[in-house]
């Protein structure tokens, strides 16, 4: 079960460059991108090199290669996440296009003034403002499973807020600032139970742990692939057969159409009726190799050695003095650290670590409303990913004992 | 990194003179930093010769955007707000005496938008405020 973290390195061409001169890569910053593996980068290039075209309606041998590429790599991500059916894969943008396509054709589509639409308070902007859009155009009712002290959702108060009968119960599987792994598929059962539809921001756990997506009976899941070693610009968006068919389309134009009159068009099939224009194809393809480069290394594998690495940074980094962490134990989150250093605002503590090429990130990270519910405008945040080591954390801990002293 | 956290940013982080409210004022406003929510509320006095009497900054934020508030603070008190309005992103770098990346920059420029989004009686500090 153990990764040999050395050989993975060196698939990672990135971690091998000097930040400046004499000064390495510590990239703790996964959680916001993850780097990629020179197999992804190669799987695009490749088809950039070789098969670039468009896809599906040409029947040219480049045309017809280029389609088998993009369909082979929506199997692979489907198998991934362990979906019935490509069919049930639809390509976006990222995480947040996902949500968005959920809110503006299901949504859109189903919910009507006064509905109520449960989500969390930890939740990333990107599963906050499509619903206040939607709140705003239709007045429908949004409230919010809190978050306690310890960094977990309240799920008592979950039970509560069922009671009025949410339509839909929309939760971030793992947060991106408390690392909290959300226990998504009792929240998804309970949602059911009370006749609500699910949507599951699975944008920090599909990179991190095994999701299965018929195991946890979610509606919907989406998730980004420039989080899990893929390239930037594609993401999925997991949906129920029936609920995808049932929906309206989301944008209109090519490749998502059956047939165009002048006057009126017919949608296309599962899923190219939500993929409208010519789609991220050499990303696509990237994503597919992504997902192949992870699942030979073995998702259960990654998170086992994330986990140890966390376990060490919160241990290592509760000894400094003026160190706050937030979030729940390590055997209750994903490889994430978010602190604050007391005296020094993150950004300076960010700006300071770069000096030595640690690589932190500063500020709300997407997630005001629960910097706000902290009493903190910021913080800095280490993450982790299957590349990361107890030699990088180490840098870290020296890293912040400087800022201190800078500080001081 | 030591020109960045010169002495003197340290020195106005940690012991700023301009920091506080004004109760009366003749101008008051306050915004974000979309970035990293940094906030930033500048109050001003100003006297019938349009001649700023008084100023203070409050609100919280990195070392870099309390500093270089404390220092514009300090710069436009006895300034016409004429003089104010033509303040922009070279008078601050040139204020901290650093040169800052796109980012930080950001950070260094948050309380000059808020001034002239004050002074202008504007809705909004924006970028534009200090090309």
């Amino acid at each position: 079960m153990t990764l040999n973290v050395s050989q993975i390195r060196k698939d990672f061409p990135i971690l091998e460059r000097e930040i400046r001169a004499g000064v390495g890569l510590t990239y703790l910053d996964s959680t916001a991108t993850s780097q990629k593996p020179l197999v992804v980068i190669e799987a695009m290039n490749d088809y950039y090199r070789r098969s670039n075209a468009n896809i599906h309606r040409g029947v040219h041998a480049l045309a017809e290669e280029a389609t088998t590429m993009y369909e082979g790599a929506r199997e692979k991500i489907a198998k991934f996440i362990n979906a019935a059916s490509a069919r049930q894969v639809i390509y976006t943008r990222n995480t947040t296009e996902s949500i968005n396509l959920v809110a503006y054709s299901w949504a859109r589509a189903n919910l009507k003034q006064g509905d109520l639409v449960i989500l969390t308070e930890m939740e990333h902007h990107s599963n906050l403002v499509p619903w206040h859009m939607l709140q705003a155009e239709r007045g429908i009712e949004l409230d919010f499973i809190p978050v306690t002290e310890d960094g977990v959702l309240d799920l008592g108060m979950y039970k509560t807020l069922l009671d009025r009968r949410p339509k839909l119960v929309s939760f971030t599987h793992m947060s991106n600032v408390l690392g909290t792994i959300n226990p998504a598929a009792e929240i998804i059962r309970l949602a059911h139970e009370a006749g609500a539809i699910t949507l599951v921001d699975a944008a920090q756990s599909v990179p991190h742990l095994t999701v299965d997506v018929q195991a946890l009976d979610a509606d919907f899941l989406a998730f980004s692939a420039h989080k899990m070693c893929g390239p930037t610009g594609i993401g999925a968006l997991y949906g129920k057969t029936a609920l995808l068919e049932s929906m309206p389309p989301f944008l209109g134009g090519g490749d998502m159409i059956k047939e165009v009159k002048l006057r009126s068009f017919r949608p296309n099939t599962l899923p190219h009726k939500f993929e409208a224009g010519t789609p991220a194809i050499a990303e696509a393809i990237g994503f597919g190799a992504a997902v192949d480069y992870l699942s030979k290394i073995g998702m259960d594998a990654i998170a086992a050695h994330e986990h140890e690495i966390t376990e060490y940074a919160l241990e290592r980094l509760e000894e400094i003095p003026g160190v706050k962490l937030f979030g729940p134990p390590a055997d209750k989150k994903g490889g994430v650290a978010a602190f604050t250093l007391e005296g020094v605002h993150p950004h300076d503590v960010a700006q300071i670590l770069d000096q030595d090429g640690i690589a932190v990130r500063a500020g709300h990270h997407c997630a005001q409303p629960l910097h706000e519910k902290f009493g903190i405008p910021a913080t800095s945040r280490a993450s982790f990913y299957l590349y990361s080591t107890k030699e990088e954390v180490d840098l870290l801990v020296n890293g912040i004992y400087k800022v201190k002293e800078m500080f001081g | 990194m030591d020109d960045l956290y010169r002495e003197v940013i340290i020195e106005h982080y940690k012991n700023p003179s301009y920091r506080g409210k004004l109760d009366p004022h003749d101008i008051s406003f306050a915004d974000n930093n979309p970035l990293c929510g940094d906030h930033i509320q500048i109050d001003l006095r100003v006297g019938t010769d349009g001649l700023v009497t008084d100023a203070r900054f409050d609100g919280h934020g990195c070392a870099i955007s309390q500093a270089s508030a404390d220092l514009l603070m300090e710069s436009i008190i006895g300034k016409p707000l004429e003089e104010v309005k033509k303040l922009n992103k070279d008078s601050i770098l040139e204020m901290l005496g650093i040169d800052l990346g796109p980012v930080r920059l950001k950070c260094a420029l948050l309380s000059l938008k808020v001034l002239k989004a004050g002074v202008y009686g504007l809705g909004e500090a924006s970028d534009s405020l200090v090309e």
